[in-house]
């Protein structure tokens, strides 16, 4: 699995990265966490708000931090 | 609404602290408690219910409603649309590339990115607690016609080469709508209103503790002869001390409130209220990323012009 994570400097988008990371920790889940930030590639996925959570090409949320439970919850 | 408060306060204050009503600090002290209660709870309601009915217009909708749309039609509309969808400077970049990459007019964007940050939760939620509805709608109303007028004046100046990054022209992918359920709606609108009050909290009662020290113990005539008055360059003046307060919106709010009850007239007041969320630095540093220096200046410079001229009608009319 590969998650990105896409962010345009904010504060709660570092702290998504760092809840993507504990929520793995936690659920034991393998994955591969990139943290995106060239605007070229955010725009590609169309996405207005950052942070944005993109699982394997999918974006499952923008513009919300969310906490570890919640993206485990997010995740396939 | 707030009548009742006001008498327990008032009782406390004169009756039980026994301090005379004519006395600095018997006035300031009942203006403070009076103040920070109902400007916490009214803060507290509105922020609740904007960002309730802000969950259902995502920017994204915005965006594939303003597609294709008559440049006159959008820049209405755009400036609308600024009330009713949450805006972080943060996510300014993203947000102006997404909307060129639609093909929305620059100018079109400009209207939205002018109207939102002017119509943020705080601001009007600061507004209505401290002025009453009456001034809360002037200042949304001319707020919307800056953004409009400002707009359609960058659109017509075809400054499209001054953004530096050309997203690509790909018609963005649809992403599919997640069906939340209101309660789930209901409880992020909770969280986050926690979360703003806890952000703004302490800047409210500074703000509120040092307009209670003018309130009670700076006389009028001083802040007339500074602050107010008819003098010529007071719309100015509060348009460029605006620039750098973004971040404090919700302390200086209080503080203009006093200045306005002890002269300063309304026109100057409403320019300095919309410099402090229109022209915001941290914003102008974030832009600057994608757009050249001449774009931001003129940006500033209209909006500011639009924002001083409003101030002078103002003060004219109202004189």
């Amino acid at each position: 699995m590969k998650i990105e994570i896409l962010e345009s400097g904010c504060t709660s988008c570092r702290s998504l990265e760092h809840n993507v990371r504990e929520a793995l920790a936690k659920s034991g889940i393998e994955a591969e966490v990139e943290v995106v930030e060239d605007l070229q590639r955010i725009m590609a996925y169309g996405v207005m708000r950052t942070p944005g959570l993109v699982v394997d090409g999918k974006v499952l949320s923008m513009g919300k931090n969310l906490t570890p439970d919640e993206i485990i919850g997010l995740l396939p | 609404m707030f009548d009742w408060w006001h008498r327990i306060v008032s009782r406390f204050v004169f009756e039980t602290l026994e301090l005379s009503p004519e006395s600095a600090a018997g006035s300031a002290l009942d203006f403070f408690l009076y103040d920070t209660v109902k400007i916490l709870t009214l803060l507290a309601v509105i922020i609740f219910l904007i960002t309730f009915v802000r969950s259902y217009f995502p920017t994204e909708k915005v965006r594939d409603w303003l597609e294709g749309k008559h440049p006159l039609v959008g820049h209405v509309a755009a400036a609308l649309f600024g009330i009713i969808t949450p805006f972080c400077s943060c996510s300014a970049i993203p947000l102006f590339l997404g909307f060129i990459q639609a093909r929305i007019p620059l100018g079109v964007t400009f209207s939205y990115l002018i109207s939102a940050p002017m119509n943020n939760e705080i601001a009007i939620a600061m507004l209505f607690s401290l002025f009453g509805w009456k001034i809360t709608a002037l200042y949304i109303g001319f707020g919307l016609l800056v953004a409009i007028v400002a707009g359609i004046v960058i659109g017509k100046l075809d400054l499209e080469d001054e953004v530096l990054i050309k997203p690509p022209p790909v018609k963005p992918p649809h992403i599919e709508e997640v069906k939340i359920p209101v309660k789930e709606r209901l409880k992020e609108a909770w969280d986050y209103t926690l979360d703003l009050l806890k952000k703004v909290g302490l800047y409210v009662l500074a703000g509120v503790g040092i307009g209670a020290f003018i309130h009670g113990y700076v006389p009028s005539d001083l802040i007339v002869r500074y602050a107010g008055g008819d003098a010529w360059y007071a719309v100015p003046l509060a348009t460029i001390l605006g620039v750098p307060m973004y971040s404090n919106a919700a302390g200086v709010m209080p503080l203009i409130e006093v200045l306005t009850q002890k002269g300063m007239l309304m026109g100057t007041a409403l320019s300095f209220m919309m410099a402090i969320t229109a022209l915001s630095l941290p914003e102008a540093m974030i832009l600057k990323k994608i757009l050249s220096t001449k774009l931001i200046a003129i940006f500033f410079g209209t909006v500011a012009l639009g924002i001083m001229i409003i101030g002078f009608i103002f003060n004219a009319v109202l004189h």
